[in-house]
């Protein structure tokens, strides 16, 4: 019964949290629109914790809306873009950040596409040319002898003839 | 009592499908034609049994009967019909029921379309069909039995989510799963052509409108999901990058690859290894996505309640489906012969690139997906993988695909000239560039690099209405007789093109919407007027009101534009009695040019409410494009060359030696 309830509780938090109605408050909203749409920036990029995979920007969370008037603080106090997102990922931890740093931790991440495309593309011309190789060995190499010639010619003619006899 | 007959009906259907695992793969063994003849009646049988026990189940869901667990814990009397009927896969075990019969739809539809087969294909597809079945009826008795009683029952049931009280996600979960379940067909085939040690076109050709139903009911799934999480879930956004979306994805993108792949295989006998592999691996994908929906692994609103030993079974599940079979493949590949050799630039040349990009579009969806998981669980260190990942890799890999794409229907099988389809793309390719480069000039907001995305979808618009007009040959002959043969066209080119149109549209939409949205948060008194994208919207008011099952607070904005009036939009709260749960319902005026959207916000202390209006371009253009995929989908396999049961032709290439 116990696991049943935290289910519920589970279920209702995803769904509330889902079901947001409005996440960037009016009163949150700097008055100089400039501030504003980088405030939105740095948001769309940091992760509500309490969340399902939703930015700050996209929740209504309690927790989403300090960090959104987090963030329009620090960029009041004349913070950098890349200064705010660092206060913000120094007291949250690389979980908050949406796109994770390049690391030994994500080299491999951020490499995999590159790596499979290349990947793709070397087994792609491999198999390419062995079939092409393969369709030249089985190729008839040499030319056909006279005999053969003359054995094809043979056929050919035969097959003029017949049809229109 | 029909409960029980349900129940009752599913544990005989898993007897039937062990039957139908078993004699069937001996008979193609030993060649026992009479063995192998019982797959037929074994897969109607199955089918049957397991539709008893699906409408029991409905059953108990329209009557309210709560003294069923599953009815209660996921229903309500109040609910209306729709949902009390959508409730039956609104849940897990429900929908695993759900998931086994279209599995068995499948495998029967394969018994009684699949006449021109040879024998021992057709008894180990069968076979195989079934043994997914058999995994997945034991999965639901031994973890997820919707048929348990409570005793005593309650009065009223739980309720199902309201935000999946909608119509659009009644129809999304049926299509999703026909569409993962229907590539358990294509794994079939390949499954049972490795056993069988044979392979050659035409079982291209019969697996290639089994492929293309199964990716037609994913593309709208997909595009019905992502419709509803737009207008539903209350800030305009219609895909998240959500690992339970990428799940559903990631099978699409092999799927789409697979369609492709089947194609060269059947028109010209190559890339056989290939497309068997894929044919695996699609299916993997989707068992995979069944796996991480289930298993709770992931953190997501998608996900389903959370039970380890669920888990567990499905990844057993999952490991032996792909692993046997991946397995098979080492073993057998070898021997599959490989056939026509082709030029680079070929349409085989362009439908390989195209599995390429598709593909490696696929694994970067799955490292995406599962990295953060595997990096956990390896070294305890949590990261996030959300959508600037997935713009930054995907976005670029679909560039050159979509480049390309128009090129590949004017090239020749084997050696193609790609001056000639260059020259025939000179219309669509000049209109791109004319209107990318207004784009630069003229609009003065949003990316540098969106004119050149919406250039792309134009460009792989008007390449598709070129590849029809050049095949009519409208320009170089009468008009009247071009027309004839447009009308006269092959119904799979027809359907090629209208599918490569309705990618030209996504990507316009996606681009537009993604670019161009437009945003205003604000307060608004009853009375106050805002403009937004050249509309005028008046608050006229909140009034109350209330539905079936749920009460609401309705805001009303009369829009105008130029003075003249457009509509009146109503969103509003609700608040659901049964979970009590609040959800907002937008208020969306639609339009070619793009959506008015608006949201109703809490009412604010100091009087008036917060009010979200979004105008959003083009956004349109994603779901219909992907409509007009699934269209041209059914066009396609409306061609009596691929039509499931076309005899003639398909049995001369069947009788035709293979090698």
């Amino acid at each position: 019964m116990r696991r049943r309830a935290s289910i519920t509780a589970f279920v209702m938090l995803a769904v509330m949290s889902a079901t947001s109605a409005l996440a960037v408050e009016p009163d949150e909203i700097l008055p100089d629109p400039a501030m504003e749409a980088r405030a939105r920036e740095i948001s769309a990029g940091l992760r509500c914790l309490v969340c399902q995979n939703q930015s700050i920007d996209d929740s209504n969370a309690p927790l989403a809306r300090d960090l959104r008037l987090l963030v329009r603080e620090r960029l009041q106090a004349g913070d950098t873009n890349a200064q705010v997102v660092q206060f913000v990922e120094d007291r949250y931890g690389e979980f908050v950040l949406l796109s994770p740093p390049l690391s030994w931790r994500t080299v491999l991440l951020w490499a995999a596409p590159l790596f499979a495309l290349i990947l793709a593309v070397w087994i792609s011309v491999r198999a390419w040319s062995r079939r092409q190789s393969q369709a030249v060995a089985t190729a008839p190499a040499a030319p056909l002898s006279p005999e053969e010639e003359k054995k094809l010619r043979e056929i050919l003619s035969a097959g003029d003839e017949k049809p229109s006899a | 009592m029909i409960i029980e007959l349900g129940h009752f009906a599913l544990v005989l259907a898993l007897l039937v499908a062990i039957f139908q695992m078993v004699v069937p793969a001996y008979g193609a063994h030993v060649r026992d034609p009479r063995m192998m003849a019982v797959a037929e009646p074994a897969a109607m049988c199955q089918f049957g049994l397991l539709l008893v026990s699906f409408l029991a189940l409905m059953q108990a869901y329209v009557t309210s009967d709560f003294s069923v667990a599953n009815v209660a814990a996921n229903s309500h009397s109040t609910k209306p019909l729709l949902y009390r009927i959508s409730g039956v896969w609104g849940n897990h075990e429900g929908s695993m029921v759900l998931w086994v019969l279209i599995l068995a739809l499948f495998g029967a539809a394969v018994a009684a379309f699949g006449r021109n087969l040879p024998a021992t294909l057709k008894a180990n597809v069968l076979a195989v069909q079934s043994s997914i079945a058999v995994a997945f009826i034991l999965f639901i008795l031994l973890t997820s039995n919707p048929f348990l009683r409570i005793d005593p029952a309650p009065a009223d049931g739980n309720g199902l989510n309201p935000i999946l009280q909608d119509p659009a996600l009644a129809f999304h979960p049926p299509f999703l799963y026909a569409g993962y379940v229907g590539f358990s067909i294509a794994y079939s085939f390949a499954v049972a052509a490795l056993l069988d040690g044979r392979i050659d076109a035409a079982w291209a050709r019969w697996v290639r409108p089994w492929t293309l139903a199964a990716w037609m009911c994913l593309t709208i799934g997909i595009a019905m999901g992502s419709w509803w999480a737009y207008y539903e879930l209350g800030w305009g956004g219609w895909w998240f990058w959500d690992p339970v979306e990428n799940a559903s994805f990631m099978p699409w993108l092999a799927g789409t690859a697979l369609l492709h792949s089947a194609l060269v295989m059947e028109k010209r006998d190559a890339l056989k290894v290939w497309t068997v592999l894929l044919a695996i691996l699609t299916f993997s994908l989707s068992l995979m996505g069944t796996f991480l929906v289930r298993s709770g692994i992931l953190t997501s609103v998608h996900a389903f309640a959370v039970d380890p030993k669920r888990g567990v079974f499905v990844l057993a599940i999952m490991t032996l489906f792909t692993g046997g079979a991946l397995a098979l493949f080492a073993l057998r590949a070898r021997d599959l012969r490989q056939g026509g050799i082709f030029a680079p630039i070929s349409r085989e040349g362009s439908l390989v690139l195209n599995n390429i990009l598709l593909t490696v579009a696929c694994a970067t969806v799955f490292v995406g997906t599962l990295y953060p998981l595997v990096l956990e669980s390896l070294t305890g260190d949590k990261i996030s993988v959300g959508p600037p990942y997935f713009d930054w890799t995907f976005g670029p890999l679909m560039v050159p695909l979509l480049i390309v794409l128009p090129f590949g229907p004017f090239l020749a099988w084997k050696r193609g000239d790609a001056y000639a389809a260059a020259q025939r793309l000179a219309f669509a390719a000049v209109l791109a560039l004319v209107l990318m480069a207004m784009g630069w000039a003229f609009i003065h907001r949003g990316p540098a690099l969106a004119p050149f995305g919406l250039a792309l979808g134009v460009f792989v618009m008007a390449g598709s209405i070129s590849d029809l007009a050049w095949r009519a040959r409208f320009g170089s002959v009468p008009f009247a007789e071009a027309w004839r043969r447009l009308v006269g066209l092959p119904r799979s080119a027809i359907g090629t093109a209208l599918a490569h149109f309705g990618v030209g549209m996504l990507v316009i939409g996606v681009v537009a919407t993604s670019a161009y949205r437009e945003e205003r948060i604000l307060v608004m008194k009853p009375g106050e007027e805002v403009r937004v994208a050249g509309y005028n919207l008046t608050f006229r008011g909140v009034a109350p009101a209330s539905g079936p099952n749920y009460r609401e607070e309705v805001g009303v904005f009369d829009v105008t534009r130029g003075g003249a009036p457009v509509a009146r939009l109503e969103p509003s709260r609700r608040t659901y009695d049964m979970p009590p749960m609040p959800t907002t319902e937008s208020g969306i005026h639609p339009g070619w040019r793009g959506d008015l959207y608006v949201v109703l916000g809490d009412a604010q202390t100091a009087g008036g409410y917060a009010v979200r209006i979004y105008f959003n371009p083009f956004v349109r253009f994603i779901w219909l494009g992907a409509l007009v995929m699934f269209i041209a989908g059914g066009i396609s396999l409306s061609d009596r060359r691929l039509r499931v049961g076309a005899p003639g032709r398909a049995r001369r290439i069947a009788v035709a030696p293979a090698e």
